[in-house]
């Protein structure tokens, strides 16, 4: 039985058929409505999500599946008291399969251990999001048709960013693929991701703080947000904070196949206007996400059409 | 100085200087009713100076405990007054409920009966993560 606790779970073979089959889903959604009848995916949130919970759920019922779950933890049995192991215990007799989210970080690693149907992991706290990252990846590989020899920028907190440092764990395993960190000086990339992901590689890199004089030479451009808690001084906030909003002004310097990509939600990073531009890619991608994580259910569940 | 030596037991030897009392308060040796020498600061031609500890009963330790302390270590174990086994402990791959996680969001500070288990990912370095939320080990 295979559980998705980290993107790095998955071998690059193992990702590639992932997206294969997530693309077919997408081309003929017809042959996949059946799949998973008479299945059932538990939706565990022990805090609020809105797209990943419900992406997960249109995924299960568009594989023919149904749902169950709870969306806060105020509403399921960890208000009294139950651990995560006892609640998986529990769950694993009502499902077939579970997705699950969590404040603490590890709790869904907890669950795998002890569950008796697959767990997979929607989210823990500040550690690891993998349905994000796979989502990330098949936007990518949609609009690039690959990811080999990408230049990528990341932009804005790349310090605190769960999403930004699995995408560069996962894409650092492909040839060519260049990365230009774009963020303040206080927002770095954290020392041991750059030293395991990109120093240990050899995968070539480099740190800027300019968004501007980077946008030009970038084949994917993902944004994150500044947030304002991760400052001590609101003045510091605020001088930063603009660096890294994306306008239509700025695009002007980008070429013309960037993609743009968000893990939503987004406040202010990226102005509205820019989202009618061809090369705003956030929306696409939350909607690729249904079908990735179609894909990943039948593949944990060992279902084929 | 003069240790009577064993007939059955084991010496844990070439433990760096310093490091015996940590190994054997970790070991829990306070806790055994034979006779338990811990010698300090004894000559050594590789190490210059190191510690031995000798336990008079033949038992299993915990080799990780050994490892993760002190990674040149060895471990005899003495048979009527013979060795019948020398092993070299390297730094273990795993800790089990050896550290606690000082991570406030890892789930090992809430959830009940769950193991403390962290993972050797730098034996250069000696950087232990922990399995559940991959923060550092403490040092």
């Amino acid at each position: 039985m295979r559980h998705l606790i980290d993107v790095m779970d998955l071998s690059v073979g193992e990702i590639e058929e992932l997206i294969a089959l997530a693309t077919d889903i997408q081309a003929h959604p017809e042959d996949y409505r059946e799949v998973c009848r008479y299945r059932k995916l538990a939706t565990l949130f022990f805090e609020p999500s809105t797209r990943t919970r419900l992406s997960f759920e249109a995924a299960m019922l568009d594989l023919g599946g149904s749902t169950l779950g709870f969306s806060e933890a105020s509403s399921s049995s960890a208000s009294k008291g139950e651990s995560v192991s006892d609640t998986v215990a529990v769950v694993g007799g009502y499902a077939d399969i579970i997705a699950m989210r969590h404040p603490q970080e590890g709790a869904p690693l907890v669950a795998a251990m002890r569950s008796s149907v697959p767990v997979i992991n929607a989210g823990d706290g500040g550690h690891n999001h993998p349905t994000q990252t796979l989502t990330d990846l098949f936007t990518v590989y949609r609009k690039k048709g690959g990811f080999s020899g990408l230049t990528v920028g990341l932009c804005g907190d790349l310090k605190f960013g769960r999403t930004v440092h699995s995408l560069i764990a996962a894409m650092s395993r492909y040839a060519g693929v260049r990365f230009v960190l774009i963020s303040p000086v206080e927002l770095r990339l954290p020392d041991y991701v750059r030293e395991q992901y990109l120093d240990a590689t050899g995968v070539a890199y480099s740190e800027v703080t300019s968004l501007d004089a980077a946008i030009g030479s970038l084949d994917i451009l993902y944004m994150t947000r500044v947030q304002r808690e991760r400052f001590f001084s609101e003045e510091e906030y605020l001088r930063l904070r603009d660096c890294y909003i994306l306008t239509p002004e700025k695009l002007r310097e980008a070429r013309a196949d960037l993609s743009v990509l968000h893990p939503l939600p987004r406040v202010n990073e990226i102005a509205t206007a820019v989202d009618d531009d061809p090369r705003a890619c956030y929306f696409e991608q939350a909607r690729l996400g249904k079908f990735i994580r179609m894909a990943l259910i039948m593949k944990l569940l060992g279902v084929s059409k | 100085m003069n240790v009577d030596a064993i007939r059955n037991g084991l010496v844990i030897d070439h433990i760096h200087a310093g490091g015996g009392m940590q190994i054997y308060r970790m070991l829990g040796l306070d806790a055994l009713d034979c006779s338990v020498a811990l010698i300090r600061n004894v000559p050594s031609r590789k190490m210059g100076r190191k510690d031995i500890i000798k336990i008079d009963a033949d038992m299993e330790i915990d080799l990780d405990v050994l490892g993760y302390v002190s990674p040149n270590i060895t471990v005899n174990r003495i048979r009527n007054g013979e060795r019948v086994e020398k092993k070299h402990i390297g730094l273990p791959a795993r800790l089990t409920d050896i550290l606690i996680c000082r991570n406030p969001r890892c789930i090992t500070t809430t959830e009940q009966g769950i193991r403390h288990i962290f993972r050797l990912v730098d034996a250069e370095k000696r950087i232990y993560r922990c399995l559940y939320c991959d923060a550092k080990a403490p040092d």
